[in-house]
This record gives C-alpha cells, structure tokens and sequence, in this order.
C-alpha cells in the first residue's frame, strides 16, 4: 500500500513539469480564447526554438558538472559575423580584395566560430583548471566584446544578401515551411539528435559519468578532458546556430542580442530536471522546461501582464521547480536506502 | 567468559533493552550494554549489526524506540546531540567534522565560543585554551595552524581536543578512529585512549581491526542483526572468540594452495626500479622491483604512506614524473594514460569506493559497463544488447545481490558496492587486476566473498596486485607478499616465510635505513 503510494507520488514528480505545462496551457486558454489557436502556437514554437536549442546545450554542460555563461554572448557574436560577412563580405587587407561568401558557407564559418569559443572555453577549464562559471564568465565577455568591435556597436541590417554576389537566401532560418517556423524545426533536429547521442552512445554515458563522478570516470578510463572539451565546443555550436536563426528572423544583426539568454537556459535546463549538481538530465525534460518558459511569456504577453510581473513570476516558478526537485532527490535517496535495508539478509 | 550486563557502581552508562525500529526494519533488538567507568568499551559486529545506531542513541542523536538508558541510578534520556554532551557524552564520527578552512583553535571553539561584551570573541582565551589542551593531548599544534594542512592523525586528535574544552567529559564514543591513521599515529592514539581512561573518561570505541581491540579493550560486546550477542572481558577472550561471535560459525577466510611452484610459470608483469619523486626532495618509491607471475596474487604490505597506492598510480599512467620500467609480458611500456593503461589489460580497483570507485547518480548496470563501454560501441552507437547480457554475466560469475541492474547504486549495501567496483575492472577483460585496499569498510561476510572472487579469477589466469593494511588479510590470500617501507621495498616473502612478525618488522625497516637524525 506504502509502496504504491509512493510510486504513484514518484510518477508525477517526474511528470511534474508537463504537468506544470498542461496546467499552463489549460489556465492561458481559458484567461484568453484566442491562445489556443495555430498562430499563437507557432509563434511559441518561434520563441522557444530560441531557447530550447541554447538549452539543449546547456543541458550537457550542466550534466557534467559544469555551466556555460558564454553561450548568450555567443548568440550575438554568430549573428554579427555572419550578418558582418553578409553585408559586408571579408576584406583582407594585404590583398586588397573583399570576399563574399555564399549563405551555406556564411553558416559554416559562423558555426567554426561558435565551436572556437567552445574550445576555448574547454581548454580553459579542462587544461588550466579555472572553474567554469569563471572561465565561461570571461569568455562571455571576451564574445561579448568581439561582438561590439566587429561593427563598432553598429547593427548589420541588409541581411538581404546581393543576387550578383551570390548570398542571397539567409532569411531562410527565419522563415516557415509549411507554416512552421524553420527555427522550430532546427529544434526538433537537434533535440533528437542531441537526445540519441546522449542516451544511445559511449559519448553520452561518458558525459553522465564525469558529472556523477568525474575521479571515479577518470579511474575507468573515461577521457574526461576530451569529453568535456567537445561538451562545451557542443554548447557553443548550438549558442552559434541561435544566433543565425536571431538575425534571419530580425534580418538584422546586432551585438548586443542574446544578453542575458544564457540564463533563460539554464532555467529551462533546471525546469526540466537538470541537476545542478550534475550527473542528471534529459533533453525531454529540458524542451519541457523551455517550454514552460516560453508559455508563461507568452501567454501573459498576451493576458496582458507588465514584463515586470512576469520576471517575477518566471523568478518563483524556478525556485519553486528546483525546491521540489530537491524533495524529490531526497524522496529517491529514501527508496534506493529502504531497497538496501529490504535486500539485508 | 560472558559477564552479566547489569547497571552497577562501576557502570557510568547503563543500556537497558534498547530497541531502534526504522519503518520496515529493527536495527536494534533489546540490546543491552554497559559502559564500565575509565574503561574503553569496544562495540563490534558487522556493516549493520546496529553497533552505528546504538552509538548514535547513547550520543543523542538519534533516540531509541523502546528500552532505557541510566547514568549510574538516574535514567535518562537525550533529544539531541546537545543534551547529551550535557551529560558528559561526547562523540567522534568516523568522518571528521571539522572545519579544514579554519585554524585549529577556531575549529576547537566552534560553536561554543566564548564572547567578549555582546559579539567579540574572545580570542585570547581561546588561543590559550587550545595551548593547554593541545599540550595535554601531547600534540603542541600552533593554534593558528589551518585543520587543512595537518595530517589526519593530528586532525584526529583536534576533534578529541574538541571533547575536551568542556571539564565534564565522561564518555568519548569513537567511531573506528584509526581507519585512516598510520601505525606510529595509532599507537598514540592509544597512548592518549589510555591517559583518558586513566583520568576516569569511558571510551567506547568502534573499530574493524581486530588486532586493535585485543591491544585497547577493556571489555567488549558484539552485536549481530541488531541483536545482542555476548559481552565479555577482553583478558578472557581470543580473536578468533571474536570472529566466531561476529559471524555466527567458525569462519576464516579462504587459503591459497601453496603447493605451486611459481617459479615454472611466465612472467607476465616486471617492475624495475620504480621510483617517484617527492614534492620538496626524497622519495615515494625508491627503486622498487617485482615480478608478477601469471595466475599469481601478490600483496603489497605496508604502513600508510609507505608508498603502496603510488605503485599502483605509476602503474595506471596517474604518475607521468616516475622513472623505472614497467613491462608487460617481455615488452616495456610507455605508460601514457590510464586509459590507454586499460586497453592494455590493466584494471585498477582504487582504495576509496564512494569517491574513486562508483558514479552515485548511474545505475548498478552502467557502474559496472563503465569502464568498459567503449568495447559495446559499434560506430558511435552502443550495442545495448551485448552490454546487457556482460552485466548479467558478471553479476551472476562474482554474485552480486542484485534485485534489478537498473536500480540506483547506493540502494546496494558497503560489500555489493565493493563487488560491483571490481566487476567493473573485471569487465575490461583484464590481465593484471590493481587491488587497493579491496576488503575495507566491509563486513567480514563480504570480505570472504571478495577474497572468493580474487580467488577465482587468479585461479582462471589473471594475475592480482593486491594493497592491504590487515596481516590477516593479505597472509591468506596472497601467493607472496612484498613489504614497502618508507618508499623502499623492505621484504619479499612467500609460502612459509610469511609471518606476522617478519611482515610488521620490514614494514618498519625503510623508516630506520638513512633517514636517522
């Protein structure tokens, strides 16, 4: 009877934010009729793609252990190159000529840049020993500041691209096909890939093992350095995709976007179940997550409350998300101890 | 041989048919137990015979379900950890709760400050109290000294000192105090257990070391399944008295055949002149040389700090900086990294299971695939499968008691943890098997299944390196023993040279050798 009770109680404890979500949905549907319709969801499904894809990388991060300030910095960074690239193609000076790049090629050099600051925040971590809310905070900065300098704090705003030189057609990531935003869809490619990798391959085990563990993965042959590296180099990439879907659906590029996104992901990360502590996540529970968030915005965007009102209440529901999270560890430590002492001869 | 468990003039604190019950389970049953005055009182018994729960009950900080508790004709009864230090009842845990961050006189003062006016602290008291104390304790430490720089015997004696800035102390429970201390800092410990006791301070005391309790009791009680078993006089009673108690029949641990002439069989491991630099000049290992033969266990004996878990470190590519040769069968190796190490069939079992051995937030199945996961993978993808049906074989080969491998790994008790460790480094398909310390912090009935299992393997061919600190121990289950002193191997010994006075005696040997003032 005991035991029934407290699984039922586990069940919806681990469903606790899709229950959360459901409740959300239901509670902004009736607040306002026409929040249940194609429109507003796809919106939402355009801003949280935002969101949801930084906090997938986020989500590996954490797991090992670990945080990434960076990846806000980095939206903004991407969007500048590539939008600098665009507009203004790559001059070299020595030759005296300007390049210009076509779009695939625009998005693979911005995304060798994201994995750039990824690298740089590994080794900083892995080989000098700094702490990663250190070593990611100045790195934050460092992409921050290249962002700035790239346009002098101006904003690339013909994203357009030129038919004679060939890089037309970035607006793609902001658009829709089928009526779905391309940036949602790029979610749900990631999201899966992002989930397989983790669960199905020795990668993904490895990253679980640093962050329970990180002396007993070392002891087991686990090559934590290098798996950490390509954890953060990972995180960048998908801070450096953000930036490109941001500035293909502004069709504009300004250095100061994706201030302070770093934090919505890592909320998400946590709303979903990422321990801070590492060793636990999902990449479901971190859509979930970016979810919530992205309801609570905007459906009280559209109920009408102030932007104050809702940083405060985003404030409590992750409070509130980590303080039940934390009950339910201790619930879980409770079982696996009663399982102990059962199993005593 | 028993005594009578009665309350009496020479019993400071009398247990009367104390019962702990937890939802479930009965930790303790109508136990019984004297604390003799100025006498050191040893509690034994296996991982949860409930020696943890009544100490945690006399200390107040856990409170019995049934029974009474007396000092001297009043009963009593503490709600918290606080009460009973008012009687007088102190407590050292077997993890030190001490600040390593602070100094030792802050550490000593640590919520029992004394003040000056409202909110200053009275430091000057505090700096001479902890002089005086430090001094009685035979262990002069500067005050000032941070806890996090002293050994862990001086920090020891930091938490005894703590007991001991109130005059009132009675009892001093110490939970297995010497687990981690070198011989030199037990026999102190021992030195002062004895002073404490002189002065009419009760020690009871917690130790797994059977040896010890024989050198420091006074009396002794065991306890089974949290059921009282006998009590006795320590003068009167033997250790294999105690092991019969403690396990229930006439246990030992399993022998090694000793009819095998090691001397026909292939070398599969040599080691020559290993020797590992010293932070600050001097050696941890000082040209240490042995053979491995196939099939074969070799102990590794010693003190703490005699250089036993570098051996290993060099071995596993934890060591870049050691100098010497390693060479696995006839060709020598160029030790780049652990992981590398593993792939050339070596597996290593470190000493601390909880902080080196296991990953607590993963499943007993992927603790034990972990190391060798790569060996499942087919492109970047895990063949699931085959992983699954190697987790239920070795689970099955070293029995642990698993109900499901998905469960988490702290639902398994101290000795399946330790078997899910080794499997783990079984699972790599090793040649030569790195064993650290593998029987400690589990029950004795654990202990022989560990030893069981190393039996087995070494008897399918593998060939074991194994650290222990117990004589008992590693003269039954290794082939041949060398003894590491002071980073110098001191002894090698096989068959019937192997005794306990020849193993104490090399262990002590490197310690004289050149390093004489």
């Amino acid at each position: 009877m005991f035991k029934d009770k407290t699984s039922l109680m586990m069940t919806l404890l681990k469903g606790r934010t899709l229950i959360v979500l459901v409740l959300l949905l239901i509670f902004f549907s009736v607040a306002n009729d026409n929040f249940l319709s194609t429109n507003t969801l796809l919106l939402l499904a355009k801003h949280v793609a935002l969101y949801g894809i930084l906090a997938i990388g986020m989500t590996y991060v954490i797991i090992t252990g670990g945080i990434d300030l960076s990846v806000g910095a980095v939206v903004g960074l991407a969007g500048m190159i590539a939008g600098g690239m665009i507009q203004n193609g790559v001059t070299l000076q020595f030759a005296g000529v300007t390049l210009y790049f076509s779009v695939p090629m625009v998005v693979i050099l911005t995304i060798v840049v994201g994995a750039f600051i990824g690298w740089l925040n590994g080794i900083i971590i892995t080989k000098f020993g700094v702490a990663p809310f250190i070593a990611t905070l100045g790195t934050m900065y460092i992409a921050r500041g290249w962002a700035m300098l790239h346009s002098n704090g101006a904003t690339y705003s013909s994203l357009a691209g030129n038919e004679a030189l060939g890089n037309t057609g970035f607006s793609f990531f902001g658009s829709r096909i089928a009526e779905i935003p391309v940036g949602a869809l790029i979610l749900v490619v990631i999201a899966i890939i992002a989930h397989i990798l983790l669960k199905k391959t020795v990668f993904g085990w490895h990253i679980f093992a640093i962050g329970g563990n990180e002396k007993a993965a070392k002891l087991s042959g686990v090559k934590v350095d290098k798996v950490k590296i390509l954890v953060y180099i990972f995180s960048a990439v998908c801070a450096a995709i953000v930036g490109l879907i941001t500035a293909s659906q502004l069709e504009a590029a300004h250095p100061a976007t994706g201030e302070t996104w770093e934090m919505n992901a890592i909320a998400a990360a946590v709303l979903g179940g990422t321990s801070m502590a590492g060793g636990i996540g999902t990449i479901g529970g971190t859509i979930v997550g970016a979810f919530v968030i992205g309801v609570i915005s905007d459906g009280m965007v559209m109920c009408g409350v102030s932007e104050f009102w809702q940083m405060i209440i985003k404030g409590l529901v992750i409070i509130l998300a980590v303080i039940i999270d934390q009950f339910q560890r201790n619930m879980e430590a409770k079982m696996a101890l009663q399982a102990r002492n059962e199993s005593k001869d | 041989m028993a005594v009578n468990i009665t309350n009496g003039p020479d019993v400071c604190l009398h247990a009367e048919k104390i019962s702990k019950i937890y939802p479930g389970t009965k930790a303790l049953d109508e136990v019984s137990f004297n604390v003799y005055k100025g006498k050191v009182n040893v509690l034994i018994g296996e991982n949860g015979a409930g020696k943890s729960t009544l100490m945690k009950i006399i200390a107040g900080i856990e409170q019995e379900s049934e029974g009474e508790l007396f000092m001297g004709e009043e009963k009593v009864h503490f709600d918290d950890v606080t009460e009973a230090r008012e009687h007088g009842i102190g407590i050292i845990h077997q993890e030190l709760n001490l600040f390593p961050n602070l100094a030792v006189y802050q550490n000593i003062f640590m919520a029992k400050e004394r003040k000056k006016g409202t909110v200053g602290l009275d430091n000057e008291y505090h700096i001479k109290e902890t002089k005086r104390i430090m001094e009685k304790l035979q262990h002069p430490i500067d005050p000032y000294t941070i806890v996090g720089d002293l050994r862990v015997g001086q920090q020891q004696m930091i938490e005894i000192a703590r007991n001991l800035v109130q005059d009132d102390l009675k009892i001093l429970i110490m939970d297995e105090p010497t687990s981690s201390l070198s011989e030199q800092e037990v026999q102190v410990l021992f030195k002062i257990m004895r002073e404490l006791t002189a002065e009419g301070i009760s020690i009871v005391y917690i130790s797994h070391r059977l040896e010890e309790i024989m050198q420091i009791g006074d009396y002794v009680t065991v306890l089974r399944d949290g059921k009282l078993v006998d009590s006795a006089a320590v003068k009167d009673i033997d250790i294999s008295w105690i092991v019969q108690k403690m396990v229930g029949k006439g246990k030992s641990y399993p022998k090694r055949a000793g009819n095998i002439d090691w001397s026909k069989r292939e070398t599969v491991l040599e080691v020559k002149d290993l020797s590992l630099p010293k932070k600050g000049g001097g050696w941890l290992l000082d040209k240490v040389s042995f053979q491995l033969k196939k099939g074969e266990i070799l102990g590794i004996y010693g003190l703490m700090g005699a250089g036993r878990t570098e051996i290993f470190e060099c071995i596993m590519g934890l060591r870049p900086e050691h100098t010497g040769e390693v060479i696995l069968n006839g060709e020598t190796l160029k030790i780049n990294s652990i992981t590398e190490q593993i792939d050339r069939g070596f597996a290593l079992i470190p000493e601390d299971r909880q902080r080196e051995g296991l990953v607590q937030t993963m499943d007993i199945g992927k603790n034990l695939s972990l190391s060798s996961l790569k060996n499942y993978a087919k492109g970047i993808f895990l063949k699931s499968n085959e992983e699954e049906s190697n987790i239920d074989k070795i689970i099955d080969e070293i029995h642990i008691k698993v109900a499901d491998k998905r469960l988490p790994i702290l639902s398994l008790s101290g000795g399946n943890q330790q078997k899910v460790v080794i499997g783990k480094g079984i699972m790599t398909n090793p040649k030569i098997l790195l064993l650290d310390e593998p029987s400690r912090g589990i029950d004795i009935g654990a202990k022989t299944d560990v030893f069981e299992i190393m039996n087995h393997f070494a008897d399918a061919g593998l060939s074991l390196l194994v650290v222990s600190s117990e004589l008992e121990e590693i003269k039954s289950i290794a082939d041949r023993i060398i003894v590491l002193s002071n980073g110098i191997k001191t002894a090698e010994l096989a068959g019937d040279e192997i005794t306990e006075d020849r193993l104490v005696m090399a262990s002590y040997e490197g310690h004289n050798s050149g390093k004489k003032n």
